[in-house]
């Protein structure tokens, strides 16, 4: 006995299935074409370069273990890499902090028009330069600056903030700061305002509501913004080169060291998989850890 | 009468584009002939009061590319097709390496004023193979102490070994490139060859570099060195010399650069023809011109960064201008002058490492940086 679904399908109506299902692979198309082409392709790249070697100055495919052995073997290679990511997973954290209490006030006290208008100021900084930014914090930070003369005024040393952990945040905030701010303010927006009437109800305490319904509720997208923030500042280079005055060598300051040197790509090559195999390690850990015990 | 106005209109129109053309015809004509010439250099030499009058007396556009550091140089010329580059401006310790990649045409001695130059420089090392210029020395400068005076005094900066004061902790900054620091280091270190180490003073070298690592305040590159200096956020930065102070004096900053009692370091740039060129008669005009009193007037006044000059006419004409460059860069010709420095022995120059790797300067730096 068949189907007689199938049965009843006439050629005529097969072709109009199978038209229909590439018209909806058409629309599909663009997403995975842009990954192969993004992502798949450069990545691929990547991997072959951290075999190639480097003569006169010249990029030449190769297959060899060289850059590898070379970067493995560094001896600050690992001091780098830990400085590197903790300064990150720092700067997240602290970066998270800083724009919770504003995106909870954009949630839960702002009217919506105001929310949408405070959102609005919270990315007018991404219509300018990045590097602009940067270079005014130190008008701000350089001794003789903006700070230190405020400081010097009030009695205090006002020694420059340049080059400090300080700066490294400042500068890691500048980038991270607005996008963490919309990702919070979004998660939390959306958090189901009959769960936070009915703990009120049973008379739990602003405290306890925020504990107890909210943050769990808006766990996903909080951690989405921490991961974020992450992502932005693991990366980071202008604000290590220009505000910690590169004397804290991070690991995207030692690729531009090693390719610096000689031109070597596919050590750089090799420092840049390190990173993107941590940052995949890591976003995978913060998405498990969201959406742990969701359904 | 609509007719007649018509018609004067329509012949002042006529008449207007006539003109228009007539005077625009040599201007056309002129930039139909005009030639293009390549050329490799560091940044500024290719500023219009520097190479605008030559662009105009030959009717050539000079059209520069510029680079950061002799590696970027040489990747730059070996990832571009033979003849890319009419010109290359290079730092003198490169020309080696350029004339062994073949990157590099010989020159004929004749047709450049190696006479005019001071003895010094006439047959300058690493610029001939047999008995065959590959480069043509253009322009130089010293490399010591650089200091804020406000935070390192001249008494002080007599010694490299003032940066090692416990007032001066947090303070010392670095130009990023291994190269000036550890030579300027290497000098203070005691090494008369401060480029030619041995194993045990290579380890030496190194301790030295590390001890310094405390008093570090930051490694800066052309822009970020203007502003630590200027500001005082830096006292003072070993291995660089007036082509940053110099900038800075001449818009009033208290900054200075002191060559130390354990010597200080020549840096050079060269010119040379790129291999291959196919303007190579144009090249060489151009390096011509640049060695004319003229064209080492203006090189040694190069806004991005000063430099002496190695032509006796350049010195006669700079003092005959502008006496007071030459007495700020120390080119003055009656009396004591830069030229006496290199003469009793206390300026070396800048070379490659010469026993061990550039990789291994190169990886020690990484790791001062690092520590």
């Amino acid at each position: 006995m068949t189907s007689p679904a199938i049965a009843a399908r006439t050629p005529a109506r097969r072709f109009h299935f199978l038209f229909n299902r590439a018209w909806q692979a058409l629309w599909v198309l663009p997403l995975p074409a842009w990954l192969l082409l993004f992502f798949a392709v450069p990545l691929g790249l990547l991997v072959a370069i951290s075999f190639w070697s480097v003569a006169n100055y010249r990029l030449t495919p190769d297959a060899t273990l060289s850059a590898w052995r070379y970067v493995l073997g560094l001896d600050f290679l690992w001091a780098s890499f830990w400085r590197s990511y903790g300064l990150a997973m720092a700067s997240a954290v602290a970066v998270s902090l800083l724009a919770f209490p504003a995106s909870y006030a954009m949630a839960f006290v702002a009217a919506p028009r105001q929310r949408l208008i405070l959102l609005g100021l919270a990315i007018a900084p991404f219509f300018t330069s990045y590097l602009v930014r940067i270079y005014s914090w130190q008008v701000f930070l350089a001794e003789g600056g903006v700070i230190s003369s405020i400081v010097q005024a009030l009695g205090g040393k006002g020694e420059s903030l340049l080059n400090t952990y300080f700066a490294l945040f400042l500068g890691h905030a500048t980038l991270a700061l607005p996008v963490v701010l919309i990702l919070q303010t979004i998660a939390l927006a959306n958090v189901d305002r009959t769960g936070i009437s009915a703990a009120a109800n049973l008379g739990a305490r602003p405290g306890a509501i925020l504990l107890r319904v909210i943050l769990p509720a808006a766990r996903p997208g909080l951690t989405l913004g921490l991961l974020f923030a992450f992502l932005l500042s693991y990366a980071e280079f202008v604000s290590a080169a220009y505000l910690g005055g590169g004397a804290f060598q991070t690991l995207p300051i030692l690729v531009t060291d090693l390719v610096r040197a000689g031109q070597q790509w596919p050590r750089a090559a090799v420092v840049s998989l390190l990173m993107i195999a941590s940052l995949l390690a890591t976003a995978f850990v913060t998405v498990l850890w969201a959406y742990r015990e969701k359904g | 009468m609509t007719h007649n106005i018509i018609t004067t209109r329509r012949r002042l129109i006529k008449g207007g584009l006539a003109a228009a053309a007539a005077v625009a015809a040599p201007a056309v004509l002129r930039a139909q002939g005009r030639r293009d010439l390549s050329m490799l250099t560091w940044a500024g030499h290719a500023d219009p009061e520097v190479i605008g009058a030559f662009e105009e007396m030959h009717n050539v556009r000079i059209r520069a590319k510029e680079y950061v550091g002799g590696d970027q140089m040489l990747a730059q010329i070996a990832q571009s097709p033979t003849g890319t580059y009419d010109v290359i401006l290079s730092d003198a310790e490169y020309v080696v390496q350029l004339q062994q990649a073949g990157f590099i045409e010989p020159l004929v001695p004749e047709d450049y004023p190696f006479d005019d130059f001071f003895p010094e420089f006439q047959n300058f090392r690493g610029h001939w193979f047999d008995d065959r210029p590959y480069a043509v020395f253009l322009r130089f400068g010293f490399l010591g102490l650089s200091h804020n005076r406000a935070a390192m005094s001249e008494a002080e900066a007599r010694s490299y070994r003032g940066m090692w004061d416990s007032r001066h902790e947090g303070r010392i900054g670095h130009f990023d490139w291994h190269l000036p620091n550890l030579g300027a280091l290497s000098l203070l270190n005691g090494n008369l060859s401060p480029f030619d180490l041995d194993e045990q003073h290579w380890t030496e070298l190194s301790d030295t570099l590390m001890s310094l690592r405390p008093q570090v305040r930051g490694f800066y590159d052309y822009g970020g060195m203007l502003s630590a200096l200027r500001s005082g956020e830096v006292a003072a930065i070993p291995g660089i010399g007036d082509w940053i102070t110099g900038v800075l004096a001449r818009d009033g900053a208290d900054v200075t650069t002191t060559i130390p009692e354990e010597g200080g370091l020549q840096w050079t740039e060269s010119l040379s023809i790129g291999g291959g060129s196919r303007n190579q008669d144009l090249a060489r005009t151009f390096i011509q011109y640049m060695l004319s009193p003229e064209g080492q007037v203006k090189t040694a006044t190069l806004k991005a960064y000063p430099a002496m000059i190695p032509t006796r006419s350049g010195w006669d004409r700079l003092n005959e201008e502008l006496p007071g460059e030459a007495r700020r860069q120390n080119m003055v010709l009656n009396g004591p002058n830069a030229l006496d420095e290199i003469r009793a022995g206390r300026i070396r120059l800048r070379e490659l490492p010469v026993q061990q790797s550039l990789e291994t300067w190169n990886d020690a730096w990484t790791r001062y940086k690092n520590a």
